[in-house]
């Protein structure tokens, strides 16, 4: 049986993933007063996550991230539908948002906005969907 | 309170949502179906009350004001239409779980049946253009994957040619919203008609209002653009036809009712008569093709287009009579085409078979069903007491006043043979001997649906007297732009 020995590229894997999974990280939390956001955050995870389906292969992928992706794409659409329905029990229109400054231990003085939730929804949303379209389409025999 | 005009949108979406946690669980799955879809019909019908009652609920989403945010605007009309389809879509909930294998059932059925209805009521709701958009995306997104679902090699084939011309119409669709965007400088729709308004429709707006023509043209299955519809239409599983067949063919002659009584009014002799010349043709071509086949679920598809004819001919005449009958038999037609599809759907099961010449004298084993299919037939045709008549009675007077008769005569032929298109399934396929070694299976809960959609398009009929103030009203303000421009720019 052939077996490839692919030391260099699941070694840099390890690296990359993580650089990826930290800069999608810093995109989704970005997004509100520089380029970002939950779209782009999410496509960014999934490629990390790709990336080590490539190097490592679905079984041990799915020892180390035993999420059902299936399932983020109606925890996502939930928490984003839920941010703008949550406007109903303040007698707002749907959608509004809101902001207010708090004062955390670590980061200091923060401006936290209800539209931060909304990008959580896409995130995981686009999180889903593009890790279920390209690991069924892999898994597909 | 203004909550309330949004409601009919969101309330499918979070049961779509719900319902994808759990899609194998069958049994849960269709009770959650049943009780979300007659909680928002509740919903659908009070906001119609409401409507007809104390005027139009505009929403400014995220509390932004009218030009500059999302308006959701619940009009007389707009809430009329989300009540139809919410009517059709549980008689289609309550028809799903007969006729659907489990296999199908389980591979997100009822997700994508609400994202359906989520994108159809956000379309009739939404006062933005480019969020009009994005709800027929919404809706085609989930008709894709309903026509598809199951994977049989038909579906498979005709699934591509469905979304190959969507997609092309939809990129029309975007770029006819760009040029709209770049000539008048918004997509709120109410300013876009103000702006029109102020321009006097030069020719660029003219000729975007064309585009977009043809863009609701591909969606509604009008004369030139219908030939991926009938067969699209056929193969799914009836539920999935009935709800194409009464909701995505309305959304595009809905948009076209919108665009052109609100935006592209003051080029009427340009844009109103060609649309007159397209009705004229889609009813020949579309009772053409009910003719000319022996699928009796092809029969009923083909029939859609002359349908959507007529209600554009009530549009290209544009007075009050016609408008009013265009959208009286916009209401008729939504609910005899769920129901014609669920009974067509029903008879094929019963029968074995969808071909007319492979079955006849069904009526000694189903003489219910046979006489379910009689009176459908009279109701589409517009034999006199029912629904179809008096829709067609308020266009003919309205556009013999205005001396269109070429057309009348053409709609009055056509009515005939959509007549005689149905009553070839009733005679060829009911009528005859008795075949002995048939074997009857039970339909009973598949006819139920049929029977409460039929008598509410019965009553329609006889209720013309209840209903035909509220359909006057709503042609009074479809007539007067003002109305829309003043409730959303100032309300």
């Amino acid at each position: 049986m052939y077996k490839p020995n692919d030391l260099i590229f699941r070694t840099t894997t390890s690296l990359i993933a993580f650089i990826l999974l930290g800069f999608s990280i810093y995109l989704l939390l970005a997004g509100h007063n520089s380029p970002g956001g939950g779209f782009i955050g999410g496509l960014m995870t999934s490629a990390a996550i790709i990336l080590m389906y490539m190097a490592y292969g679905s079984d041990i992928l799915r020892k180390i991230l035993p999420v059902n992706y299936r399932m983020l794409i109606p925890t996502g659409l939930l928490i984003a539908a839920g941010t703008g329905i949550g406007s109903f029990l303040f007698q707002q229109p749907f959608l509004s948002h809101t902001y207010n400054h708090f004062h955390l231990p670590v980061f200091g003085d923060l401006e936290l906005a209800t539209a931060m939730l909304f990008d959580f929804g896409v995130y995981f949303t686009v999180l889903g969907v593009t890790v279920t379209i390209i690991l069924s389409i892999a898994e597909d025999r | 309170m203004s909550n309330l005009a949004v409601l009919p949108i969101i309330i499918p979406l979070i049961a779509g949502i719900i319902l994808a946690f759990f899609p194998k669980k069958l049994a849960l799955v269709r009770t959650l179906t049943k009780v979300f879809i007659i909680g928002n019909l509740a919903v659908a019908g009070f906001s119609a009350w409401h409507v007809f009652n104390h005027g139009s609920i505009i929403l400014e989403t995220g509390d932004w004001a009218a030009p500059y945010g999302i308006i959701i605007v619940a009009d007389q009309l707009s809430v009329l239409l989300v009540l139809t389809t919410n009517i059709m879509a549980a008689a289609c909930a309550f028809y799903a779980p007969y006729s659907l294998p489990d296999r199908k059932e389980r591979y997100y059925f009822y997700t994508f049946f609400f994202f359906l209805i989520t994108g159809v009521s956000g379309a009739f709701l939404t006062g933005d253009i480019f969020n009009l958009f994005v709800f027929f995306e919404v809706l085609l997104m989930a008709s894709y994957a309903l026509i598809v679902l199951g994977g049989d090699k038909v579906q498979l084939r005709e699934s591509v040619k469905y979304v190959f011309i969507n997609l092309f119409s939809s990129m029309l669709f975007v770029t006819a919203v760009g040029f709209l965007y770049g000539t008048v400088g918004t997509v709120n729709m109410a300013q876009i008609a103000q702006r029109v308004q102020e321009v006097d429709q030069q020719g660029i707006l003219t000729a975007i209002g064309i585009l977009l023509f043809f863009v609701f043209a591909v969606k509604a299955a009008l004369f030139p653009l219908y030939y991926w519809m009938p067969k699209s239409y056929a193969v799914p599983n009836p539920v999935i036809s009935a709800l194409f067949g009464a909701l995505l063919t309305k959304v595009g002659i809905y948009s076209i009712i919108r665009v052109f009584s609100l935006i592209f009014i003051h080029r009427i002799d340009l844009t109103h008569e060609v649309f007159i010349w397209i009705a004229g043709l889609s009813m020949i071509f579309g009772v053409i093709g009910a003719l000319s086949t022996n699928n009796i679920k092809l029969i009923i598809a083909y029939n859609i287009i002359p349908a959507i004819g007529f209600i554009l001919w009530g549009i290209g005449v544009f007075n009050q009579e016609a408008v009013s009958g265009a959208i009286y038999y916009l209401i008729h037609d939504m609910i005899i085409k769920a129901s014609l599809f669920l009974l067509v759907g029903t008879i094929a099961y019963a029968a074995g078979t969808s071909d007319l010449r492979k079955f006849s004298g069904l009526i000694h084993y189903y003489p219910f069903l046979g006489w379910l299919l009689f009176v459908s037939g009279f109701v589409l045709a517009g034999i006199p007491p029912f629904s179809g008549f008096i829709g067609k009675l308020l266009l003919l007077k309205g556009s013999l006043a205005d001396e269109k008769v070429a057309v009348v005569i053409i709609a009055l032929l056509s009515s005939l043979l959509i007549l005689y298109s149905i009553m070839k399934i009733f005679i060829r396929g009911f009528w005859g001997e008795k075949d002995d070694t048939f074997e009857p299976k039970p339909v009973k809960g598949r006819t139920a649906p049929v029977v409460a959609l039929l008598a509410l398009s019965v009553f329609l009929g006889i209720g013309a007297e209840f209903i035909y103030p509220s359909v006057e009203s709503i042609s009074r303000y479809l007539l007067d732009p003002a109305n829309y421009i003043n409730a959303v720019l100032e309300g």
